[in-house]
Formats: C-alpha cells, structure tokens, sequence
C-alpha cells in the first residue's frame, strides 16, 4: 500500500457535513471504515461506482460519513436493498456494512439467501458481540455465558458462527479478521473487492464502552491487545493441536470458490430468453 | 344470481385460471403485440395489472408467492427477461419491498404484489419509501383478513391498512379499480404518479377483479401516457435530494450517475443527511403531507353515476360498486332516485366530491366487504347533520355484497 497517499482517507470522507461522528471513543468502527477506504483508494476504483448499503445499529452509521452513494436502510434490510440495486445495476460495487444483530438476527433469512443466490454482494460484518446502538442487549453472536443488559445473569443461549453459516448457505469468499489486524481486513477487503460473487468478512471488533463494560474487559487498547493474543491464522491453527486452538478467534480466508455468480446468470437468462424467442 | 353461486363461481375461476396460465406461457400479451393493433380479449384481473405494469415501463420486480396475486408475479417471471427487466423472487416480503426500493433508487421502475399477510409484512418498507421519497408501486390483491384468513375470498379490509399500516404520519396515494380495464389502467396511473410524486403508491385489487376474467381491448402503446422521475439536471455538487424549491416534486438522481447522495430512513434535511434540529424534522414532514395534499386534484378521481337526480346515494369502491350498479338500474326501473359515487381514489380521501354528494341527497348508503371503514371517512364529512343518513352494508364472511341486498336497502330508506 506505500503508493498510497497517507491522508487517502481524508478525500473519500464527507468531513465538512457529517462531523462528529456518532460513534464512542474505542470503537471499532472507524478503523474498519478506514480499512474499507484504502482498499477502495487501493483499487482505483471510481467512487461513483460505489454503493454503501447498511442497515440499522452503530456499524449500519458508516455510510454517511463516506462521500460514495450511500444508502442507510431499515434494521435486518440492508442485503435486500443491496439486492436490488446490485439486480438493476450489475456494474456497481456493492458494499454492505453490517452488524451482529442487524445481519445475523433480524437479517438472517436475507443474509443466507443472498449467500445461496451467491450475488456480487460484499458484506463487512462488524461483529461487537452486542447490540450497542440500544444499551448492550443480548446478540447472536454474544459468547455463552457472557453479560449483557437482557442476560444480567450470562447468556445461557449459544453464539453463533456467523462465517460457518454463510458457508453452509453457499457464500463464495468468506473471511474472518479483528479489529486489531488492519491490514489484514484491508487486504481481506480489496480481495472481496475483486471476487465475483457473494463475500462475507466478519471483523471481530471492540465496543469497551458497552460490551467491555459489562464484561470487564478492560479499555479498547486491552481489547484489541486480546484480539491480538487470542486469535490464530488459519494457517497456524491446522498445525495446533485442537486444545490450543479452542476458544481462539480464528483468522484468514476461510473459504474462495467460483460458483456462477446471480447478476451474471440472470443476464445470461434474459440473453437465452431473447435469442430463443429470436429464432 | 344468489349470493352463493356468485360466491361459488369466483371460487371455481382461482384453480383453474391457475391451470391454463400454467399451460400457456407465452403471454397473451406478446399475442396482440404481434399484431399491429390490439384486439379485444379475455384476461384476468391479475393479468391486466402485469401488462399494465410492463405498459408503463416497469423494468423491475422483485416479489414473493402469495394469494391471490401469484398470477402477477408469474406473468411478469415470463416477461421481464425477454425485455431486459428484472424479475427477482425474494425468501420473503420483507426482502421484496426493500428489493425495489433498492432498485428504484438505482433507476428502476420497480413494482411488487402481495396480499394482506405480506401487505403487513411491508409496511415498514412502504414507509422507508415514503420518507426516503423513493418511486415504487405495490398491489395488494386483498383477502379476508386478519392474519392468515380466507386467503382465496374476497374482502375490502385493507382500506385503512393502506393509509395507516406504517407507524408514524405518512401521507398515502392509494388507487381502487372496478374492473379488470380498470385494473390495467390504474396500475400505469400507480407508476406514473410514483414516478412523478417520489413515493410508494399502493393499488388496492379485489380479490374477485383479480381472478375475473373480462373482456378487455388495450389501449395502443403509443397511446398510453407514461411519467417518468424527473431528472437533475445541475452539477452534483449543487444537487439536493429533496429539493424544497420544486414545489415538492424534486428531481431524482439514481445510484451510479455520479450524484454520490445519502438516502436514510432517519428524519433528514434537504440533503438527505439525518437530523435533530426541530425546524428541519418539521419541514421534512410538511413536505411529505404538502406534496400530496397541495396535489388534490392531480390525484383524486372519481366516478358519478347517475348522481344528477339522486335522493340517495351509494358510496363504494371496487367489487362493491359493480353491485352497487345493479342495484341502481333495478330501483331506477321502479322510479327510485338513486347514484353512485365511486373512488378511484381513496387516499387522499375524495373530500370535496363526497362533500357534495352529502349537500344533494338526504340518505347515503356504504356498501363494504369490512366492518365498516370508509364510511368513517364520509361521516367525518357529515359535520352539522345527523348521521341518521349514513346507512353501513357489511360483509367480512367471504361473500359479495349483492345487488339485491343493496337494492333492499334503498328500499328501506326511500
């Protein structure tokens, strides 16, 4: 990235409108809105050709802060409107920015058939293991026995996979990274770029206002430290014995295959369609 | 005709209009294309809405199976791709009405069709298109209701739904045919009118228009009037998504053309960047009601009939009318001074025309396949008079309101 200019950042946001931002100090969010930035910066790609959907939480506020087309929908939507603009016009990037709740409670059913359909869709999950936005209720993704303000005595249901369920629903790229390893989530990010089908990256992220607080896990710098020490490569892990890798937030690519891409198949439908009534 | 072979018949017509679509995939519509001129034919409600909506130029639709308005979603599978349209089938309705807003957004003309229990599911998305003044149509083929209900008789239960169903104020354009003609036309006046006001426009079907087959002879395409979304026309920088110079109908720019605009379901400025300053939220809300209520005569139409004489009137919409009608020739045949008024329109509610349907005549009789909810709207009118006039005809078991049940009526009263 040394051919990119230091204050890239800086010229894709929309400073003079929307400033402060309304995220708390130690989120994650910002740091992976930068990593989005530079592998857009990094790309050349023309930011008129980019479309950033969201949905309703802390991470669904990125995209007024990004000078793309910008479209912050309804809590659990935002893959469906990513949907239709993406249908009416293949040539858009489109990039979801999600959060635990907002993609893998209220939106499930639409993530895992987006993932089936296998659309050019690239969806960053920025996963805080709580719902912020309101106060730290419980989320899908918050671990077994951890506290939040509607588990007051520990989550006793199980968390979710979110990278394992987009597998099983047929994603094509699916990747997991922290929000301690920036440039890792930013290559992962310009390689979904790139990728012609559905993308998944869950970004394992801080909220110490919110979810640390309650979990005591110390301020955001002890929270990244800990993605750091608790998480491994998916390289590495294959060579561990599983003891050593349990509990461990495990890093990388976990999944890049080439399966017929939807916008693409359903161009290909219009075009058998037309040439057989031609004939 | 009893009310049980009426009811009977549309029951009989579902399957097997089901069976010959099924059979036959080549449209109906590509038959009298071919040809030069269209010729007279026999089409179903449902068929008439899908040639309508690809008439006025829907390009997009994304939607989910559901009765009684699965026949729209089949016809247009089969035709939007021979035309480069889109057809998308979502996991649910949820994902439908998202789906077009998204793709409206990008520049289509995009319309979905459902029925009360994915009606329901909508809302929240009817209401993110009105907020975000974004284009779109949905036509809800209504069923008897609530929850799952009779999903293959007939009700009018939607009426209010379609004004109130999402939270908040949110002013509605909602359109009501009669007939399967009607059906065609109103869907393009649907597009048409969400193209040039930037909102959801909703056409209320019954579930009887829908399944009915008339015979129909379609305008020519060149006769049929299309609106398009205005476009901007200044540089990105100067464009505002909510212009508030523009009478309230602003042009539109779509994803991709360079304007690098933010749409949110957040109460928002003229930009479109969300707000908390009380003077912008109130000014966002009055444009929302102003662009509609400062429009009145663009939007409401109406149907008098026979009204020039009338003592007593019917006031209905839709399937109700049609009985309605019967009921006025057999009591005009025994010298009873009765008429029609008939919405086309119900939101915005036809004031001024009710209004003065209540000024000439002294009885006025709502026939309603609900427990009465229109007729609400003309007793809201009926200020300073008794509402000893305002006579209520309800049905909610599945049944058609009969031409000679409202014909006893007038009877009653006259």
């Amino acid at each position: 990235m040394a051919n990119i200019p230091q204050r890239i950042v800086h010229e894709y946001l929309r400073h003079d409108k929307k400033f402060p931002h309304v995220w708390c100090a130690g989120c994650s969010n910002g740091i992976v809105l930068g990593a989005i930035i530079r592998a857009v910066a990094s790309l050349n790609i023309d930011r008129n050709d980019i479309v950033m959907v969201s949905g309703i939480g802390c991470s669904s506020r990125m995209p007024v802060y990004v000078d793309f087309n910008t479209l912050h929908t309804l809590h659990g939507r935002s893959i469906a409107f990513a949907t239709g603009v993406k249908l009416h016009k293949p040539h858009l990037k489109v990039i979801v920015v999600t959060g635990d709740g907002d993609c893998a409670a209220i939106g499930g059913n639409h993530l895992i058939h987006a993932a089936r359909r296998n659309i050019d869709l690239k969806v960053v999950m920025i996963n805080n293991n709580i719902y912020g936005m309101t106060g730290g209720q419980c989320s899908p993704t918050t671990p077994h026995n951890a506290y939040a303000t509607t588990a007051p005595y520990g989550n006793i249901e199980p968390d979710f996979d979110i990278c394992n369920l987009a597998m099983g629903a047929g994603a094509t790229f699916v990747a997991r990274t922290t929000a301690f390893h920036v440039q890792e989530m930013q290559s992962m990010i310009k390689e979904a770029l790139q990728h012609p089908g559905f993308s998944l990256i869950e970004v394992v992220s801080a909220c110490p206002v919110i979810y640390g607080r309650l979990n005591k896990k110390g301020g955001a710098a002890q929270m990244l430290k800990d993605f750091r020490d608790n998480s491994l490569p998916l390289a590495a892990v294959e060579k561990l014995p599983p003891e050593k890798v349990e509990g461990k937030i495990i890093r990388g690519i976990l999944r890049k295959e080439i399966r017929p891409e939807f916008t693409a198949e359903y161009a290909a439908l219009c075009k058998r369609v037309q040439t057989e009534r031609g004939e | 005709m009893t009310e049980k072979e009426i009811s009977k018949q549309t029951k009989h017509k579902t399957p097997s209009d089901k069976a010959s679509l099924a059979a036959k995939p080549e449209s109906k519509l590509e038959e009298i294309q071919a040809k030069h001129e269209r010729k007279t034919i026999l089409m179903q409600g449902n068929e008439a809405v899908a040639y309508g909506a690809l008439d006025a130029g829907v390009n997009f639709f994304a939607g989910y199976p559901i009765t009684p308005s699965t026949e729209i979603a089949e016809i247009l599978a089969a035709e939007l791709p021979k035309r480069n349209g889109v057809f998308v089938q979502m996991e649910d309705e949820l994902a439908s009405i998202c789906t077009i807003i998204g793709a409206s957004l990008a520049g289509a003309k995009a319309l979905t069709a459902t029925s009360g229990p994915g009606f329901s599911l909508m809302q929240e998305g009817i209401g993110f298109a009105k907020i975000t003044e974004t284009p779109c149509v949905v036509v809800d083929v209504q069923r008897v209701g609530p929850s799952t209900g009779m999903p293959t008789s007939p009700a009018q239960g939607d009426m209010m739904q379609s004004k109130w169903g999402s939270h908040g104020d949110s002013p509605a354009i909602v359109l009501y045919p009669d007939s399967v003609k009607e059906s065609y036309e109103l869907t393009i006046r649907a597009v048409n009118l969400s193209e040039k006001y930037r909102t959801c426009v909703i056409l209320l079907l019954d579930e009887v228009i829908a399944h009915m087959r008339e015979a129909v002879c379609l305008p020519d395409i060149a006769n049929v009037k299309i609106i398009n979304r205005i476009k901007p026309t200044v540089p990105p920088q100067w464009y505002k998504h909510y212009d508030e110079n523009q009478k309230y109908l602003s042009p539109l720019a779509s994803f991709g053309e360079g304007y690098r605009f933010h749409v949110t379901g957040l109460t928002h400025d003229s930009h479109g960047f969300p707000t908390n300053k009380p003077g912008e939220a109130a000014e966002m809300m009055e444009r929302l009601r102003k662009k509609i209520s400062y429009n009145i005569r663009d939007l409401v139409q109406i149907e008098s009939y026979q009204m020039e004489d009338a003592k007593i009137a019917i006031f209905a919409a839709g399937i109700s009318s049609r009985a309605a009608k019967a009921a006025i020739a057999s009591a005009r045949a025994e010298g009873i001074k009765v008429g029609l008024l008939r919405p086309l329109t119900i939101w915005p509610f036809p004031d001024d025309a009710v209004r003065k349907m209540l000024r000439n005549v002294d009885t006025v009789i709502v026939p309603e396949l609900n427990q009465g909810q229109l007729i609400h709207e003309v007793e809201r009118l009926t200020k300073g008079k008794s509402d000893g006039g305002l006579i209520p005809i309800n049905k909610v078991s599945s049944e058609l309101i009969t031409p000679n049940e409202i014909l006893n009526k007038i009877k009653e009263v006259c």
